[in-house]
């Protein structure tokens, strides 16, 4: 009788390092790992040396020096005499808010189109086919400068809109568009508004605990309740009341044309970069989602929609219950990994003078201090974790949706 | 049987009824119309909003391009021509198309070379896009890349000839040893090629581009559309075969390869390529030994090689994680070795499925090339908000150069997008 063993251990020879497949994949990590050290040395070596003959050295000390530059759109308090860390503060906030506008108005853009793109109606079908295959194929660079000169170029000078009988009225008497920019009115919260924002708050909680109650009914006695209209009831009644009750504590604060004989006045500013950025982006990165969209809702097999017909469900709920589920979870990923590279592509603000990370730390902190390396350094530092941490975010949505299979 | 007789039915047909045309209705255009514009109240509601959109945007555009001025000297002389009416200043584009083409410096007598290197770049993809052609056209496209050097940059010819030595010398060092081992013709070919190489630098004397056949280009005169190609072109075929080199390692079982490639990929991708330039520009030069002065040009085609590798790296693990286990499996029990299976079974059946993603990843590459305008290289973009903004002659001309640009890599854009739907079609194997 024989029985398979093992080979026997004979003794190690060297030519088993090569010959082996135990020992073989070894010997190729210690090759690569040998060769990973010596390109560093190698690296490191050379930056030393020229840094050395260049008489620079590495260090972090610009970052707490004052910045000495201005910054037209800034979230938090900044001047000229604010740090290097506070000026890259302001470019993290700006890049921020751009990247987040810009994610929201992109998905409506890419949802209309993608939706539009599998209409009954010819024509439009076309027109947003048009639509998604221009915008794909030019470089988003080109538009982010067409749509920057759009405002600067064409828009009429704020002072079109000043005194009592202008060339161009404002917008509902509240919207002016310059070529520094659009002026919007701002909110202004008087006593009292806290408890409006209070009452907005506690009717949107209200909103999701109702159809958490809906749900449960539905899948606990098979009663149905309506949902759309009590929602939106709830969204808009109560914050209403609570206005009017409470005397209109929150009122607008339009720019104003009287105010001053060179500029408007109040409101709030959005710079022209803000808007030709967020703008590119929007419609640049909607045509990619408008893609995604209308793949996923095209990968839902048509059998899905004809059984839930044939159960008897109406249309609304078909879409609801039955295809949208199924058409997220194709879109999402690659929805997400839309909105990863809206944030990167927002370093190209810097083409516009918008004045991101990319423009604040790596362009006049670069320029001012020469700490090219260092400033680029922490340039990409950032960049990694908002997009580690995005992508973290989405492997955790996919194990969620994960079909379970047993 | 039925007992019943003919005449206790109260009527039988024994004619037919002539055939009617269907209804006006229910064919030709007006079926088409009712079906694909006008289905439903809503429906038909949206196309008219859209045919109103169309006309806004044809009366908007239409008179401007038509009534455009080609032959003028300055914005200020088409002014004059214009007298007030609508119309493009298209001059700007026939006064300044090579600069946009070439770049403001490369010397206009030598405007030819580029032009017959793009040419021939035709000859030598031909090959690779349609494999039905004849193989041996790949001597073309194997010869290409020393050509379009040569008469591009310019210089003395034993640059590319050496270039190319080495990879002669390399080829048949990796023929004569791949028999026995993989990993000996492999790595056997890259030390041959580079020796070749070293020997061929000391060989090529310091003065060889004097008096050159073709008058030596300067990297940094390199510009306009020209520079977007050779950036696209160039990145996207070095970064192929380092793509396949990073997917495989992230798929190795070897932990300290999978380590250093997913670090690597990762890495690239997670920061944008702006930061990337941004090191070219500014970063990269400190890592080379002192004295070795590497041009901006070969320090960008570093940093863009290792963005799209990362990314097409990232497209192939896609393919080789949807081949089925069973072709690893059948691979391992025909006694294959690693290299042999990857080559023979597992590469062409991945690579295959990657083709369209790759060809994404090229289209998405190509379009960021313009952002080398950004560190102040004068690619087609860079010269358009540069040098001819600037001038004075035209200085306020945006939209035709715009249009211009956007035209450029649409069509480019566009005709790589639709070649990869063919590819898909025609490699479509599996016969649904």
């Amino acid at each position: 009788m024989t029985t398979l063993t093992d080979p026997p251990a004979g003794t190690f020879r060297l030519s088993m390092l090569l010959n082996d497949t135990r020992y073989r994949s070894l010997t190729f990590q210690a090759i690569a790992l040998l060769v990973l050290i010596a390109a560093i040395v190698f690296l490191a070596n050379n930056l030393m040396t020229n840094l050395r003959t260049a008489g620079l050295n590495i260090s972090y000390e610009f970052l707490g020096s004052p910045a000495g530059y201005d910054i037209n759109q800034t979230l938090i308090a900044y001047d000229s005499q604010s740090t290097n860390m506070r000026a890259a503060w302001v470019g993290i906030l700006n890049t921020m808010l751009v990247a987040v506008l810009a994610c929201a108005t992109a998905t409506v853009f890419g949802v209309i189109a993608g939706v539009l793109r599998l209409s009954n109606n010819w024509l439009v079908r076309k027109l947003m086919a048009v639509y998604v295959e221009i915008f794909r194929n030019i470089p988003v660079l080109i538009w982010i400068i067409i749509i920057f000169t759009i405002m600067t170029a064409v828009m009429p000078g704020a002072r079109d809109y000043l005194g009592a009988e202008p060339k161009t009225e404002l917008l509902f008497g509240m919207f002016a568009f310059t070529n520094r920019g659009v002026y919007a009115p701002a909110p202004v919260w008087n006593d009292g508004s806290g408890l409006v924002i209070a009452v907005f708050v506690l009717s949107i909680i209200g909103i999701f605990a109702y159809r958490r109650y809906a749900r449960n009914l539905l899948y606990a006695t098979g009663k149905l309740l309506p949902t759309g209209w009590p929602s939106l009831a709830l969204l808009i009644v109560p914050v209403v009341l609570a206005f009017f009750i409470m005397g209109q504590p929150i009122g607008l604060d339009s720019p104003d044309v009287l105010a001053n004989r060179f500029n408007l006045k109040g409101g709030i500013q959005i710079g022209a970069p803000l808007i030709a950025l967020w703008f590119a982006l929007s419609i640049y990165t909607g045509a990619f989602i408008a893609e995604n969209v209308r793949a996923g809702i095209q990968a839902v097999s048509k059998g899905q929609t004809e059984a839930a017909a044939a159960l008897g469900l109406r249309s609304g709920r078909i879409m609801n219950l039955v295809v949208l589920p199924q058409a997220l979870r194709v879109i999402i990923p690659p929805l997400i990994s839309n909105y990863l590279n809206i944030t990167k592509n927002t370093s190209l603000a810097i083409a516009v003078g918008y004045a991101d990370i990319t423009a604040t730390l790596g362009g006049i902190t670069l320029n001012q201090t020469g700490r090219a390396i260092e400033c680029v350094l922490l340039l990409m530092l950032f960049y990694l974790v908002i997009s580690l941490s995005i992508s973290a975010l989405m492997n955790v949505y996919n194990n969620a949706m994960k079909l379970k299979e047993r | 049987m039925s007992d019943k007789r003919a005449d206790s039915v109260a009527f039988v047909r024994d004619t037919f009824i002539a055939e009617q045309p269907a209804p006006s209705s229910a064919t030709g255009v007006v079926k088409w119309l009712q079906d694909n514009l006008f289905a439903t109240w809503a429906n038909g509601l949206l196309t008219i909003v859209s045919l109103y959109v169309v006309y806004l945007l044809l009366t908007a555009t239409m008179p401007w391009i038509f009534n455009g001025i080609w032959n003028t000297e300055s914005l200020a002389q088409c002014r004059e021509v214009l007298d007030g009416s609508t119309g493009a200043c298209f001059s700007v584009l026939s006064e300044r198309w090579n600069q946009l083409l070439f770049g403001f410096k490369y010397p206009p007598d030598q405007y030819w070379r580029p032009t017959l290197a793009f040419v021939l770049m035709f000859a030598a993809l031909a090959p690779v896009l349609f494999f039905d052609l004849p193989r041996k056209l790949l001597v073309i496209t194997a010869l290409f890349p020393f050509t379009a050097y040569w008469l591009i940059w310019g210089g003395t010819i034993l640059t590319p000839l050496f270039a190319l030595a080495g990879v002669v010398v390399g080829y048949f060092v990796y023929a004569r040893f791949v028999k026995n081992s993989f990993a000996a013709g492999f790595f056997g070919a890259i030390v041959a090629a580079l020796v070749v190489w070293m020997l061929g630098g000391q060989i090529i004397p310091e003065n060889a581009n004097d008096n050159a056949l073709l008058a030596a280009v300067p990297s940094r005169d390199l510009g306009g559309f020209m520079l977007n190609m050779m950036l696209g072109l160039t990145c996207v075929s070095l970064s192929v075969p380092i793509g396949i080199a990073l997917a495989l390692g992230r798929q190795s079982n070897l932990p300290l390869i999978k380590v250093i490639c997913v670090v690597f990929i990762e890495f690239i991708r997670g920061v944008p390529l702006i930061t990337l330039l941004f090191v070219a520009n500014v970063m990269l030069a400190y890592f080379f030994p002192p004295g070795s002065g590497v041009d901006l040009f070969l320090r960008v085609v570093i940093m863009i090689t290792m963005f799209s590798a990362a990314y097409i790296a990232e497209v192939i693990r896609g393919g080789l994680a949807a081949l089925p286990k069973g072709q690893y499996e059948a691979a391992d029990s025909l006694g294959l070795d690693y290299p042999q299976a990857m080559r023979l079974i597992i590469l062409p059946q991945a690579l295959k499925i990657s083709i369209p993603g790759i060809v994404n990843v090229a289209v998405g590459l190509f379009k960021d090339t313009t952002l080398v305008s950004v560190i102040s290289m004068f690619d087609l973009v860079g010269m358009i908000r540069g040098p001819i903004l600037a001038s004075t002659e035209w200085n306020g001309v945006y939209w035709e150069l715009f249009m211009a640009a956007s035209v450029l890599f649409f069509v480019v854009c566009y005709g790589i997008s639709q070649y990869s739907q063919w590819l898909e079609r025609r490699l479509a194997t599996d016969h649904r």
